[in-house]
């Protein structure tokens, strides 16, 4: 996905200078932990860099966000880190409650024997979603213990004894005054997780959630608000912390977006599909299954100037099974339903329309 | 792309093939959340750092820390020639491999021979040396925040306590070596500037002028990276327009109308205003190119001429 591989890059995996098996080496010294979302995290190269931001825009109609945001801290959870939460909710402790609980590995057994029956028809043009697949099944072999991204039953609650096991901060964005109170708040969490060059012991998450939303106690303060994201920034950079804010660019004057966005490391947006979109379901495979869409608008670039450039930056958001959260490329669907037909249908169209060019 | 000259599209753009050494100019980088222009200032350091063993930097960071800047100008120096690729991985971390540049493969003695030599080039742009020899001033400023009071006159109170930083170290270096050094200014990025003023664009104006004014007397450059694409939706006088106003040279960069593709990563329109030609009046001369970043070096081309 990089631009530029040299021929002899280095082998990663021979020198493990990272242990844990919640975090991945990355290129150019970086270090990735995982978003929770299995497909997310092989979309940006491994997950979220160590030291980076990560924002996803809201859309106002559909709260996708917080599918992001609730893998993102699960896994965090799963993995014994601490976590930082903030939300403008008056009770954000109880965001806690909803977090998904990661499945089992005899469930994702499952999981995998039913892909395995689907193989048995292939259809042409959808063969991109098949690419990866060897891979992940590999992967879910070897990862037995502990993995480093798991798969997330969103339906059923986190289990409590990992909610008190470690560290959880919860600040409500809601009836704090002033920003200071909320900085201060972060760089204590911050400070614990402070960087070192005895490799990575442990790595905290901060999850801020519909930061400068109207409820916020302070959305008319759009200055102080980017000021503050730029000391985040500064500490995170220097700690092994990984921060993702939502926030909804609507509610921002246009200048502020931008500056918001150019602050983020790696940014990503959600949106909602209309429900009973003709037009679109036409253009689109599977959209009866699709909740969402995730765009990918900027790859965190750490330590490098090579922008990441991906074969698509617009992913479908898919529930398989109503449970898991899935990402997929959108596939063109073929003119008509049925494949077979769809060559005879297009050859008449193209047919027709060369008789009415003929006719005009 | 001319490389025997080692000079490319965009030092040619910058009229550097014209004067050995860097006449008094104020460069401007405008780029976008879709296209970062932080490559060019990345070629500008290198340049700045390489001239001839006598140039000073000194360099404003608010937006990344030293480490990241340090990474990225030691794969940039590895480009030596033009078809060599990056060997950095070998250099650092295994000796006991065989070595293979630019497609040739030869054992370890010969390799460390040869790193001897090419030591001599890499060093010229290693940053930690560099900030040693005093040829390179990192001022990090990832923390500034102007206004910690709450009152109005403390937002100018830092950036003249930033400004007179500047103004020592520069001082400092035209004094102490003989003054043929020419010195560098550059700052990344202006709007995060901004946001530490808290919004205060004006104060952050008058502290771009008094580093202009410095640069110039003493002959040096400016180099500011800003973000266009923030001004947009803005009517009125946009602080970057006043930065158009001062700069010599300006570089966009902006995505392809098609979006970003594997091979071109953006393309740069570069306005300089002070090239004169040969009529004897000066005219601003547009080029424009397309460019695809690697981490060894960008390559610059022409729409449609890259084989």
């Amino acid at each position: 996905m990089a631009a530029t591989k040299s021929s002899f890059s280095r082998n990663i995996s021979s020198t493990p200078l990272v242990q844990n098996p919640s975090l991945k080496q990355g290129s150019n010294g970086t270090v990735f932990v995982s978003s929770g979302i299995p497909d997310l995290d092989k979309i940006l190269g491994g997950g979220f860099p160590l030291g980076s931001i990560v924002m996803v825009m809201e859309d106002a109609e559909a709260p996708h966000h917080m599918l992001l945001l609730r893998n993102f801290m699960s896994q965090g959870l799963v993995h014994n880190q601490p976590l930082f939460y903030a939300s403008p909710s008056r009770e954000p402790r109880a965001f806690l409650g909803t977090l998904p609980s990661p499945i089992s590995s005899k469930d994702n057994k499952g999981l995998d024997s039913d892909s395995e029956q689907e193989k048995g028809l292939r259809i042409a043009w959808q063969y991109k979603k098949y690419f990866g697949e060897h891979q992940q099944n590999f992967e879910n072999h070897k990862g037995n213990k502990q993995e480093y991204c798991n798969d997330f039953d969103l339906r059923k609650p986190l289990e409590r004894q990992l909610l008190s096991k470690q560290r959880i901060d919860c600040v409500s964005t809601q009836d704090s005054p002033n920003l200071t109170h909320f900085r201060d708040r972060c760089s204590t969490f911050l400070a614990q997780l402070r960087r070192n060059d005895d490799g990575v012991a442990c790595v905290g998450r901060i999850a801020i959630q519909s930061f400068c939303a109207p409820q916020c106690g302070y959305s008319d303060m759009e200055w102080e608000v980017l000021s503050f994201i730029r000391s985040l920034k500064s500490m995170i950079q220097s700690s092994n912390a990984v921060a993702i804010i939502t926030f909804p660019p609507s509610v921002l004057s246009p200048s502020f977006s931008k500056r918001w966005q150019h602050l983020a490391d790696t940014l990503l947006s959600v949106k909602a599909i209309p429900d009973e979109d003709k037009e679109l379901a036409k253009l689109l495979t599977g959209y009866q299954d699709m909740i969402g869409l995730l765009h990918v608008h900027k790859v965190a670039r750490i330590n490098t100037q090579v922008p990441v450039i991906l074969e698509a930056t617009t992913y479908s958001i898919k529930l398989q099974k109503r449970k898991s959260l899935v990402l997929e490329r959108l596939n063109q669907a073929p003119v008509d339903g049925s494949s077979g037909s769809s060559y005879a249908k297009s050859a008449s169209c193209s047919g027709s329309s060369k008789g009415g060019s003929l006719d005009f | 792309m001319d490389r025997s000259s080692n000079l490319n599209l965009l030092d040619e753009a910058f009229g550097f093939e014209n004067q050995a050494r860097v006449s008094p100019r104020v460069l401007l980088i405008e780029d976008c959340v879709e296209t970062s222009g932080a490559f060019v200032l990345h070629h500008l350091i290198k340049r700045a750092l390489s001239l001839d063993g006598s140039g000073v930097l000194l360099f404003v960071a608010l937006a990344q820390p030293f480490s990241h800047y340090e990474r990225i100008l030691r794969k940039l120096m590895y480009n030596i020639g033009g078809n060599s690729k990056s060997v950095e991985q070998n250099v650092i971390h295994s000796y006991s491999m065989v070595y293979r540049v630019g497609g040739f493969t030869f054992s370890y003695p010969l390799a460390s021979e040869l790193l001897m030599v090419l030591d001599v080039h890499w060093s010229g742009c290693n940053l930690v040396t560099q900030r040693d020899n005093n040829r390179l001033f990192f001022l990090d400023m990832l923390k500034l925040v102007c206004p910690d009071g709450d009152e109005k006159h403390n937002i100018e109170g830092g950036l003249v306590e930033l400004y007179g930083k500047i103004q020592k170290t520069v001082e400092v270096s035209a004094l102490s070596e003989d003054s043929r050094n020419c010195i560098t200014i550059m700052i990344d990025d202006i709007s995060l500037m901004e946001v530490a003023a808290n919004g205060s664009s004006n104060h952050v104006l008058d502290f771009l002028h008094y580093c202009y004014t410095l640069t110039s007397e003493l002959g040096g450059s400016l180099v500011t990276l800003n973000h266009e694409d923030i001004y947009s939706s803005t009517l009125g006088p946009t602080p970057i327009l006043h930065m158009e106003y001062i700069a010599d040279i300006i570089i966009k960069a902006e995505p392809l109308a098609t979006g970003l593709a594997t091979d071109v990563h953006g393309q740069l329109t570069v306005v300089n205003k002070g090239i004169i030609v040969e009529h004897g009046s000066p005219r601003n001369r547009i080029r424009n190119f397309h460019f695809k970043v690697k981490e060894n070096g960008i390559e610059y081309f022409y729409p449609g001429s890259q084989t």
